[in-house]
């Protein structure tokens, strides 16, 4: 039984290896826009960082172990062997430096990839108000007068600037391929910014469990050319709904694999009134979110 | 007259809730007619029910924690079963209303009811024995401890028949586990039963905190306490500071749903974001109330199984104790996404990979003592090298998570469950699982099979990569956590490996339990006579296996680290020659049973909004604390006489089981 494990754990390594190299779609590891892109870096540096340290660990455990071995005498035996300045300097010394290293790089892109900070483009941005609902996401186009459930696109190369609140549990907003999430939360509003680089159609989800209907809350996130934005919110304009104070309660109803919907108008102010609803009279009540 | 309970509430509409029930139903009547059969009651009513002895707290605690290893157990697999067939428009055979409940009872029985009890029941065996003291401050506290924790465990387990559980997940997140989005009594399950057991883990921290402080032998000082004492003393220093955090925040979350109070509902000012720091305040200080005894156990099996000392003590002292100080400022990494601005998120993910430094110091000594050791393969050596190369990995992927960038893509994944199952049970539990096997003979005095043993232990660790190793793929597949179905036919395969590798760790979990069977049916040839079977170092190992129930007939006198190590590498061992003192013991009591009892009624009753019962319940304990503060019998004396009967006897055993080695020699 003794010392198998070297080889059940090459072998599972070599077969993740193998696995992920044939082809298996990575989301994460293949982002679609920058702000993805970005992120995929990171995770590969902080990865290799860190595995200057994890390699030897793992493998003076393995090899202390079989050399040490009580049945092997050959091996030297020093049973009150229990300090040494240099080992202890070392094993402090090491991962001290590589967390400081890793330390800066964190301050560095946890300013450079603030979901709130908006990205630089000589692109107006797109903005998108996002409202989590049981169990399905309602978007409106503030700029274009449009609303939509579970769908949205965007053109690609421009940044988009997401308004984010929930008008039911709190939610996760996220997109895997473009990269960050962020958290959907009645009353208050928080932002995200992203950008595709390259045209498709991206699987958007619910990243935090809220409830029955959690599983199918997916929508569909279109990053198309400018002319295939502009006929898509043709499209959504020649639906001949209207989204206002009486057809909201309807839409906000909870409902479950709820299909893609069109609003070709929307209420001026709608999603200001979900967030001001629950604020009661405390209008200026300070959530401690950061304004956009 | 019973509130909201109604026969509805019983689920007889759902087969296999129902078979859990029946077959849960089953095992109770079984032992409790097994019991019966063999007038077994005055027996263990005597000896164990109405005991405050420490060490057979100890036992019900582990007990208790394995019985509950299988329960959260058969829900990680229905889990895994579930995500491994329901895919591209197929629902599976668990509804979310059954899933939703499953994967918040897996979370809070395994953390809570799993690896506490198991926890605590490893202290109480080792830690008086190993400082030198007959028990530990408050016995009957520590009665009414386990007793707690007892009722909590039959409260979770008693959702399953009436009514339901929470279906929020294991930290009960508001808006969602508030009255609008979850009227049913599922989340008051949760918030009583975490409160009940809460306040005995609240009490355990502060018994063992003065155990360690004011019970020491002589000589003993700080510089000397063995390594788990000290993990001991810094877990239960966290529980006394973060346990609190956790009543409040869920008696805020009481008022809300009882009284309709608003501290964290969308509306009139609730802030649901201040439920999430404060249920992490407490969250995160626990894997380390978690994770720090863990650590204990391996210094303590790693010096004794490499047949050296422990390397770096100091080291390892001071990495423990900034631990349990860093553990406190870095909670917000459990909500990177919640939105706070960058030098807050910054702040908290650097303060985070600290950790990872006087952590990796630890891995480092460890590897240090096997280093020029003689290192015996025993199981719980086996649980030690198999914890620092799988601890390694999930140390590795949590340090990744603290970065906010790439948390971003990563929070609530498959990654993130990968992570810290990583840690759990690669750290906690394989810990939990060595300390199992080592103090095992030193607790019952006969010793564990050992073949068993590893075939358990390998079983358990290839089960474990081959079960979580794809879930790291799937978070990076952009699979998040809690699904109940899904549509990507990419993520299939991997799930179903992952269900394959649950199916290994369940062979583990049976060899385990055929391991317990096979030691107690061949106890006699694994009798450890000796008391000392795997030449330990601690004092604990110096005295009779299982101890007498007064522990030390004489208070030992410590001179160096490693006091039992010590005294016989210097020829200190001597069989005591003066006579022995009496000795002051507590008296058994069944008061801490009966308030954990009416604690559980009252929980029940306010569970099910049945006032009256609730307030008859408060009212009993009220009562019997004040018919126990009133007992002035609670202790007495062993005489010396019996003591030197007890300690000649034990002379005896160890002359004898000499002599039958020499003759065999």
């Amino acid at each position: 039984m003794r010392n198998r494990k070297p080889g059940w754990l090459s072998g599972a390594v070599a077969l993740g290896t193998v696995m992920l190299l044939g082809g298996c779609q990575l989301d994460v590891l293949d982002p679609m826009g920058n702000i993805g892109q970005q992120e995929k870096s990171l995770i590969v540096l902080a990865t290799w960082l860190m595995l200057i340290v994890v390699v030897p660990v793992i493998t003076l455990t393995l090899v202390f172990a079989w050399r040490y071995r009580s049945t092997n005498a050959n091996a030297t035996y020093m049973p009150n062997w229990a300090h040494s300045r240099p080992v202890e300097v070392t094993v402090w010394a090491v991962p001290v430096a590589i967390i400081a290293v890793l330390a800066v790089i964190t301050w560095q892109t946890t300013h450079s990839l603030d979901p709130y900070r908006p990205l630089v483009s000589n692109r107006k941005p797109v903005v998108i108000d996002v409202v989590a609902l049981d169990w399905k996401w309602m978007f409106i186009y503030p700029d274009q007068g449009i609303a939509t459930v579970n769908e949205i696109a965007f053109p690609v190369g421009t940044p988009v600037e997401f308004h984010i609140t929930s008008d039911s549990v709190m939610n996760s907003f996220f997109i895997p391929r473009l990269g960050s999430q962020i958290f959907a939360m009645a009353g208050m509003e928080t932002g995200l910014h992203l950008i595709a680089d390259h045209p498709g159609t991206y699987f958007g989800q619910s990243a935090n469990f809220s409830g029955a209907g959690f599983s199918d809350m997916h929508f569909n996130a279109i990053a198309t050319t400018d002319a295939g934005f502009g006929a898509w919110v043709e499209k959504v304009r020649h639906s001949g709904r209207v989204l206002n104070d009486a057809a909201y309660p309807s839409v906000a109803a909870p409902s479950e694999k709820v299909p893609p919907i069109y609003f070709a108008q929307v209420q001026h102010g709608l999603f200001d009134q979900i967030i001001a609803k629950y604020r009661g009279k405390a209008l200026n009540f300070n959530s401690g979110m950061k304004a956009e | 007259m019973l509130g909201k309970l109604t026969w509805a509430d019983i689920p007889f509409d759902n087969p296999i809730e129902m078979g859990a029930v029946v077959f849960m139903g089953l095992m109770v009547a079984a032992v409790l007619g097994l019991v019966t059969w063999y007038r077994q009651w005055p027996y263990l009513w005597r000896e164990w029910i109405t005991s405050v002895d420490h060490k057979k707290i100890g036992m019900m605690y582990i007990l208790l924690a394995l019985v509950m290893l299988l329960r959260g157990f058969s829900d990680a697999i229905m889990m895994r079963a579930q995500q491994a067939i329901a895919h591209d428009g197929a629902p599976g055979y668990l509804p979310p209303h059954h899933y939703d409940q499953i994967f918040t009872a897996h979370g809070v029985i395994m953390i809570f009811f799993m690896a506490m009890p198991f926890m605590i029941g490893l202290m109480n065996i080792a830690v008086p024995l190993q400082i030198g003291a007959r028990d530990v401050a408050f016995p009957f506290l520590n009665s009414i401890s386990f007793w707690l924790t007892a009722v909590s465990v039959g409260l979770v387990n008693l959702s399953l028949a009436i009514g339901e559980f929470a279906q929020t997940g294991w930290l009960a997140y508001p808006p969602l586990s508030e009255l609008q989005y979850s009227p049913g009594v599922g989340v008051d399950y949760y918030i009583w039963s975490l409160q009940i057991s809460g306040i005995g883990t609240l009490l355990t921290g502060i018994n063992f905190f003065v155990t360690i402080l004011k019970m020491r032998a002589p000589g003993m000082n700080y510089m000397k306490m063995p390594v788990f004492v000290w993990t001991a003393l810094c877990t239960n220093v966290l529980i006394m500071a973060a346990f609190p955090i956790l009543t409040v925040t869920l008696a805020l979350l009481t008022l809300d749903r009882y009284l309709g109070m608003h501290f964290f509902t969308n509306d009139a000012g609730g802030n649901q974001m201040m439920y999430v720091n404060l249920i992490w305040a407490w969250g995160h200080p626990e894997v380390y109330i978690l994770i720090l005894p863990a650590f204990g156990i391996f210094s303590e099996v790693v010096a004794t199984y490499s047949k050296k000392h422990l390397f770096g003590y100091t080291a390892m002292v001071y990495a423990t104790v900034s631990i349990t100080v860093l553990s406190f400022v870095v909670w917000l990494h459990h909500f990177f996404t919640m939105g706070s601005g960058a030098n807050v998120n910054a702040f908290f993910g650097i303060t985070t990979m600290i950790i990872a430094i006087p952590t990796g110091v630890k891995v480092f000594n460890w590897l240090f003592t096997m280093f020029r050791g003689r290192v015996e393969m025993h199981p719980a050596m086996l649980w030690t090298i198999g914890f620092m190369v799988t601890f390694t990995i999930g140390g590795m992927t949590g340090v990744l998570l603290a970065v906010p960038g790439a948390d971003f893509v990563l929070h609530n994944s498959l990654f993130l469950i990968a992570h810290f199952h990583n840690v759990i049970i690669g750290g906690v539990l394989f810990g939990y699982l060595a300390g199992f096997n080592y103090w095992f003979p030193k607790a019952m005095g006969f010793k564990l099979h050992e073949g068993l043993g590893k075939a358990a232990f390998w079983f358990w660790l290839v089960g474990f990569y081959v079960a979580f190793m794809p879930l790291y793929v799937l978070g990076f597949m952009g699979m998040t956590r809690r699904m109940n179905h899904y549509d990507n036919p990419a993520w299939t395969p991997w799930l179903q490996v992952a269900a394959f590798g649950a199916c290994l760790i369940m062979i583990g979990i049976i060899l385990q339990v055929t391991q317990l069977v096979v030691s107690i049916r061949q106890r006699e040839a694994l009798r450890d006579v000796t008391g000392d079977p795997w030449g330990g170092r601690t004092l604990e190992w110096s005295m009779s296996s299982p101890p007498p129930f007064y522990n030390f007939a004489v208070t030992p006198h410590v001179h160096a680290l490693d006091e039992f190590c010590d005294a016989k590498e210097r020829g200190r061992i001597a069989r005591y020659e003066g006579t022995y003192e009496d000795i002051h013991m507590p008296r058994n009591t069944p008061a801490g049973l009966f308030i954990a009892i009416f604690a559980a009624i009252m929980g029940f009753a306010l569970i099910w909004h049945i006032w009256w019962m609730a307030a008859a319940g408060l009212l009993a304990m009220v009562a019997t604390f004040i018919w126990r503060t009133c007992d002035d019998d609670i202790d007495y004396y062993v005489k010396g006489s019996e003591v030197a009967r007890i300690e000649a006897e034990h002379e005896r055993q160890v002359d004898l089981a000499a002599q039958l080695a020499a003759v065999r020699v």
